[in-house]
């Protein structure tokens, strides 16, 4: 099994036409994605690598039945995919888009309440679950089927934990990268929350990095929640100076708040097996399952 | 992006908040110039840098005559001021800003930043203005009064008022403190702002609430929608391979190890630097190249790494998704012939085509120590900038 995306996935690419959206959108149609509408304002009625063309999502969602939408549209036009996206109830978005202001996601982030719509990202690779659907910009190859669920705020570290796993004769559930910037849809909670529903998720591997608390939060529900699958967890950072941004708009030491040894040790209270070196992710977890 | 406290007041002037009446002064001529045109009992003269604790490292001085003023402007502009923000290295001061002296009866603090948790802007206020506000909030959190700002309403007069009351405000102060919170809340949201800071924001003895300093940082992510402060950067503030790493659209972070790293993407980049301490190494910088690893990027990177003295040896460290490792090899290899690395390069390709990019490398002609895996990859780097065959 698998959470957030499967077989049933229906998809809708907001900024199909781009650059990045055809690119992609190839990529995903390629692994077997079932994409059956693309989105671009101005260009409904058109077809695009052999998809329907809608201008809004609204029309592309009432014509297909999508479930689930990706966006790739540049971050001054973002906030409002997500929106235009959530306002049509669609049940998943997913937004890869880096860069966004922040003030704009505080906006997006109040606009989501109390609406069925559920928001992973932005500023992630997406999600997949091997063999079923890849949603998003990660390479599908070194993805395998099985029973590690893996969530992440980084991108190709990610794929590097991906690749230990299946290097390591594990596969994945799913794959989730919640994103690096500091306000997201989905968290760490949110999504552990979902690997504990999905019974053929034996394990989870935990990817975060400098700035905020999320991990910190993570690790009281794994206690709050008795929470017993066992959880591989690496916190990229270490070494981070303290109020430099480290590439991610998230990943940030400010105040004193976010350290890599805070979160560790937060982690290590829950029980999660904390690795110090991120080489040693998949051989972790063998050992765990 | 950071801007300076002269740069930081003039924003605020604009939206009705007083400051101090002042002017930025680039030569010790210009300060007393300055001065001449304040005519103020008192002028204070401030160091400009990018960085918190100038009064403690003798950045900031009191002048009570013309003289005063051009001997202290002589003594600042050029010093290196250490403060605990700028590091033992400290940063040297080209230019200050000349204000006129203000009557103090109370300092305060007020600072607006993202709560993370909540997902909120929130508003911070205190009565204990002039102190570093994270060692108010470790040992007296009791004494920041916070207010969170709802995103569809905005800031609210009652909060406002619990601001205001919050800081001890009494009579006019009252309506002065408002009116000058209320401009603070409406430059943040306005100029796509991360976090303003009023530290001290102070009570004079006539009542007024006037901003003493100003700490203005921007969203970098929020720039594109406002083309009017692109002119305050200030780069001479930067660190200059960092400008450099700029232009070529890279993500560069100086350190002060030995072991330079080249990667893709930022969470992958930091998990590189912290196996290289694991190891027994220091990282010398965060390098991220992006989606992109190609000859050119390569390239402008081992120029960036190089411009550090300390490197002794490059760690790349590509995880090749929809970018081939067999391109980003031969990238790698290209840039080596165009940029002179007389250094050991370590080189460790995974995903896609990693084979073929192995097999690249090791038929090239130019000398790379190819490594296996990410362990080996650390391990070859840090025994190369220790200068270990």
């Amino acid at each position: 099994m698998s959470i957030l995306v499967n077989n049933n996935t229906k998809l809708i690419v907001q900024g199909f036409t781009g650059q990045e959206g055809s690119f992609h959108g190839s990529q995903m149609i390629e692994y077997g994605t079932n994409v059956v509408a693309g989105v671009t304002p101005g260009k409904g009625g058109q077809t695009h690598l052999d998809v329907p063309i809608f201008d809004t999502v609204a029309n592309a969602k009432a014509a297909t039945e999508a479930n689930t939408s990706v966006i790739f549209v540049p971050p001054a036009f973002a906030a409002d995919a997500i929106m235009e996206a959530a306002a049509t109830e669609i049940d998943l978005v997913i937004c890869i888009t880096e860069g966004i202001p922040t003030k704009d996601m505080v906006v997006v982030n109040e606009f989501l309440k109390g609406k069925n719509t559920r928001l992973v990202g932005p500023n992630c690779p997406g999600v997949i679950s091997p063999g079923q659907a890849k949603i998003g910009i990660m390479p599908g190859f070194i993805h395998k089927p099985g029973s590690i669920g893996i969530i992440s705020r980084s991108g190709t570290l990610t794929y590097e934990a991906v690749h230990q796993i299946s290097e390591n004769g594990m596969g994945q559930s799913t794959s989730i990268g919640i994103g690096g910037d500091p306000i997201n849809g989905t968290n760490f909670i949110d999504a552990l929350s979902l690997f504990a529903k999905d019974d053929e998720t034996d394990g989870i591997v935990l990817i975060g990095e400098i700035g905020g608390t999320a991990e910190e939060n993570a690790a009281q529900w794994v206690i709050d929640n008795n929470f017993k699958k066992p959880i591989v967890a690496f916190i990229a950072g270490r070494t981070a100076p303290p109020g430099r941004r480290m590439g991610h708009a998230g990943a940030i030491i400010a105040g004193g708040k976010g350290t890599a040894q805070d979160k560790m040790k937060a982690l290590d209270l829950a029980d999660i097996r904390v690795v110090e070196n991120p080489a040693e992710i998949g051989i972790t977890m063998k050992k765990l399952i | 992006m950071k801007i300076h406290e002269y740069q930081g007041k003039a924003v605020l002037r604009e939206y009705g908040v007083a400051v101090p009446d002042g002017h930025p002064a680039f030569s010790v001529e210009e300060a007393v110039k300055v001065y001449d045109k304040l005519n103020s009992q008192v002028t204070v003269i401030k160091a400009q840098i990018h960085a918190g604790g100038r009064g403690k490292g003798g950045g900031v001085k009191l002048a009570h005559n013309r003289n005063e003023v051009e001997r202290l402007a002589n003594e600042i502009l050029g010093m290196n001021l250490v403060t605990h923000q700028t590091g033992p290295e400290g940063k040297e001061v080209q230019r200050l800003l000349i204000e006129q002296g203000i009557d103090i009866d109370r300092e305060l603090y007020a600072g607006i930043v993202l709560d993370r948790e909540s997902r909120k802007y929130a508003f911070m206020v205190s009565t204990e203005g002039g102190m570093e506000i994270e060692k108010v909030a470790a040992e007296t959190p009791e004494k920041i009064i916070k207010e969170w700002i709802e995103p569809s309403v905005g800031l609210q007069n009652y909060q406002l008022r619990n601001l205001a009351y919050g800081l001890g405000l009494k009579g006019a102060q009252v309506k002065n403190g408002i009116k000058i919170l209320n401009a603070l809340w409406k430059v943040f949201a306005d100029k796509d702002c991360s976090l303003i800071e009023i530290n001290p924001l102070v009570v004079t003895k006539d009542d007024n609430v006037i901003a003493l300093d100003a700490k203005i940082n921007f969203d970098d992510n929020g720039l594109f929608r406002h083309k009017e402060l692109s002119e305050l950067r200030d780069i001479t503030e930067e660190d200059p391979a960092e400008v450099e790493a700029d232009k070529f659209d890279l993500n560069y972070i100086n350190l002060d190890g030995n072991v330079g790293c080249m990667v893709n993407g930022a969470g992958l980049a930091m998990a590189t630097m912290d196996i290289i301490k694991l190891y027994g190494g220091e990282p010398a910088n965060f390098l991220d190249v992006g989606g992109v690893a190609n000859a050119v990027t390569v390239a402008n990177g081992f120029k960036i790494i190089l411009s550090d003295p300390n490197v002794k040896s490059i760690l790349i460290n590509i995880f090749g998704g929809i970018v081939r490792c067999d391109r980003v090899a031969q990238g790698v290899i290209d840039a080596m012939e165009t940029v002179e690395v007389n250094i050991p390069v370590v080189v460790r390709l995974e995903g896609t085509n990693a084979v073929e990019a192995a097999d690249l490398l090791n038929n090239s002609s130019l000398e790379f120590l190819v490594a296996k895996s990410f362990e080996d990859a650390a391990q070859k780097s840090v025994k190369a900038a220790q200068g270990v065959k």
